[in-house]
């Protein structure tokens, strides 16, 4: 159809304080498929999430990352937030004294400044941000509140998919957003992650177990383990591993 | 210009120069408390570095500068605009000293409510000294303070706040001190005074600024009285230039459920020590000490407090927080002394400080000092830097570094500055604090 993929990684390799990691990932992404990438503990998955969004630490010692066709490895995390990529943290950070309003509002403007648009004064920036939390169900007192303190897991993780609502971002990469969550909870971080889905917007859903691609259903399953895709195919691939578990995969690449 | 250090012998000459031209040199009682303080400043000498209390801040650049009155009419004349805190639609009264000298014109006290004293040390003294002889040296003891000995010496003017019983002040006063205005380099003693009657309530807000280059020292003493079921809101800023030096040595009395808040928020002067001593006397009596400390380059800022519960049921609560940047130095020494019948004492204490540089250096010393066996006290003290984690989260979601930092640091200060009561202060505090960041300050 000679659509440009969103996301197209190649032969990647990163490591971690000095330990090697990722060891030859290669995958690529087309613009509205949602990907989930399963695999045991210590398979990479995180660390492919901070090597995507510029973690500090997270050195990439060869291979390419190409977002919209452009090599994005030597760009700030601020620079990466700016062009459209977004990352669900598996543990959102809690920060003490910088309420959710503040922050939101800081994250919107300094992204649409660097997309050369204007930025919003504090006014359209309530209204545009009542908008999001009223679709998404959240009260308003928890925006009014410090980010992430004193929030529940279920909590955290809807504040993770409330910036995702306000900041659109093209490429949103959910980094274990089941970790710590109920049925419940799970049902509503999914129901809000699923309403952002579009034929413009990618996800890269990252988890370790297949519960959660019940909810948000992906177009792709990948099996990650020493730190490359060992093998991929449709969402049947993710009941399977649930059935078999990861053994297989983590035997002698 | 003298560079000899200051002596004891040398200083009973230089008060000698000096002593008509103090104000109240006609008063016998006072000219006998100039003598007690220059004879236990001879006993005492300057503090140095081996006197605990004063383990971790110098006064070797101090001791070589004169004691001098200070030229006060003439370069005030050229002031045209007070940098106030409260200004434009904002002003209200205020009371406003140039070289550390009472100036009327740009002062603002007309139509201060009835019950309401506010006026110049050296004025009553030359007037009415009767109505401060009861206060003036009354909590601070000479003793152990050698810079109280010297400023009981050489003490010239000042502010003094008087509100009477059940009298309440609306809306905040303001003490403007403007510092090294075409002056000498000189040792300025400025004494002040602060006394709440019985029921009375005040938000008293002093903002020292100087003239950047300035190598002026601020030598000042304020003994403060809060008596029964009164209220003092005592906040200060010092903004003075980079090359100034602060010190402040302060006494307060709360009596019986009294309350006495006190925010200090340090981001000027090369050098300045604040070393203030709370006596919490009557039952019910409350104090809050804060304050933030915001330094960079080689400035030095040292609070050494001490919190006396001598009763029981008192309360005191202290929160300083600092970011010390280059290779400044931040001093903490927090003391809460609870004394034998000091039952059901609560006493709580913390001091945190982010380190943006590697040559920043914080020494925290907080000390308790338990004799009663009924009592709730804590104390604290953290240093650290800035959280990499936080900072990612924030980048990740295209905040910019220095915008990400710059939100850190201040919401880490942020803590300190919610216990502000008075929101109209907080707010102009908070702004500042917005300016440093900035780097406008």
């Amino acid at each position: 159809m000679g659509q440009t993929p969103m996301l197209e990684i190649k032969d990647l390799h990163a490591t971690v304080d000095g330990k090697a990691i990722l060891n030859g990932l290669t995958l690529t992404i087309n613009p509205g498929e949602v990907h989930a990438i399963m695999g045991p503990n210590g398979s990479g998955k995180s660390t492919l999430s901070y090597v995507l969004t510029g973690r500090e630490g997270y050195d990439v010692t060869s291979g390419e990352v190409l977002y919209e066709c452009e090599s994005i490895l030597g760009l700030e995390p601020e620079e990466r937030a700016a062009k459209g990529i977004f990352l669900a943290f598996q543990y959102p950070v809690e920060i003490p004294g910088v309420t959710n309003t503040t922050f939101l509002k800081e994250a919107m403007n300094a992204v649409l400044k660097h997309r050369g648009e204007d930025t919003m004064d504090a006014m359209e920036f309530m209204k545009f941000l009542r908008a999001k939390t009223k679709e998404l169900g959240i009260a308003e007192d928890m925006i009014k509140r410090s980010v992430n303190v004193g929030f529940s897991g279920g909590e955290k993780k809807r504040n993770e998919v409330l910036q995702m609502a306000v900041l659109e971002p093209k490429l949103a990469i959910l980094d274990e957003t089941d970790s710590g969550l109920d049925i419940d909870a799970l049902k509503t971080v999914s129901n809000g992650v699923n309403a952002l889905r579009s034929p413009e917007r990618s996800m890269l859903v990252i988890t370790h177990y297949q519960r959660l691609l019940d909810y948000i259903v992906p177009d792709y399953v990948h099996v990650l383990a020493n730190g490359s895709i060992k093998q991929s195919g449709g969402k049947e691939l993710a009941l399977e591993l649930e059935k078999n578990g990861y053994a297989s995969f983590t035997e002698a690449a | 210009m003298a560079s000899t250090m200051t002596t004891p012998e040398t200083l009973s000459e230089q008060f000698g120069h000096v002593r008509d031209r103090l104000p109240g040199a006609d008063v016998p009682w006072l000219s006998a408390m100039r003598e007690a303080g220059l004879d236990r400043f001879a006993a005492l000498g300057w503090p140095n570095t081996k006197t605990e209390a004063w383990k971790y801040t110098s006064l070797q650049n101090v001791q070589t500068i004169p004691f001098g009155l200070g030229r006060s009419a003439e370069p005030a004349s050229k002031v045209t605009v007070v940098p106030c805190l409260f200004d434009g639609e904002k002003a209200g009264h205020r009371l406003v000293l140039v070289n550390g000298h009472f100036n009327k014109n740009l002062s603002a006290l007309q139509g201060l409510p009835k019950g309401v004293v506010v006026s110049s040390l050296a004025g009553i003294l030359k007037t009415e000294p009767g109505i401060v002889e009861p206060y003036l040296g009354s909590i601070g003891a000479l003793d152990s303070q050698p810079l109280l000995a010297l400023n009981t010496a050489f003490m010239n003017d000042g502010f003094v706040i008087k509100i009477s019983k059940n009298t309440v002040l609306d809306s905040p006063l303001e003490i403007v001190f403007i510092g090294g205005f075409e002056d000498d380099t000189v040792i300025h003693n400025m004494r002040n005074l602060i006394i709440m009657e019985e029921n009375s309530q005040a938000t008293i807000v002093e903002n020292h600024v100087g003239m950047p280059s300035s190598g002026c020292v601020d030598n000042e003493v304020c003994e403060i009285h809060v008596d029964q079921g009164a209220r003092l809101n005592h906040y200060k800023l010092e903004s003075e230039g980079a090359n100034a030096t602060h010190l402040n040595t302060a006494h307060v009395d709360v009596a019986r459920d009294a309350t006495y808040e006190a925010f200090l928020l340090t981001i000027g002067g090369m050098l300045s020590r604040n070393e203030k001593t709370v006596r919490l006397k009557g039952e019910g009596a409350h104090c809050a000490i804060n304050g933030a400390f915001l330094l960079r380059g080689k400035q030095h800022c040292d609070n050494t407090t001490v919190i006396e519960h001598l009763v029981p049921r008192t309360t005191s609560r202290e929160v300083f927080k600092g970011a010390l940047d280059g290779e400044s130095r931040g001093v903490f020494q927090g003391r809460i002394v609870v004394h034998k019948d000091a039952q059901q004492t609560d006493g709580h204490q913390m001091c945190k400080t982010l380190l943006l540089s590697d040559k920043a250096e914080i020494d925290a010393k907080p000390e308790l000092e338990i004799y009663a066996d009924d009592v709730k006290c804590s104390h604290g003290a953290t240093a650290g830097q800035i959280d990499e984690t936080a900072l990612f989260y924030l980048r990740s979601r295209g905040i910019p570094e220095v915008a990400a930092r710059e939100l850190l640091i201040e919401a880490f200060l942020g803590e300190a500055l919610d216990e502000i009561s008075d929101d109209s202060v907080r707010q102009l505090l908070r702004n500042k604090v917005g300016h440093w960041l900035a780097r406008d300050i």
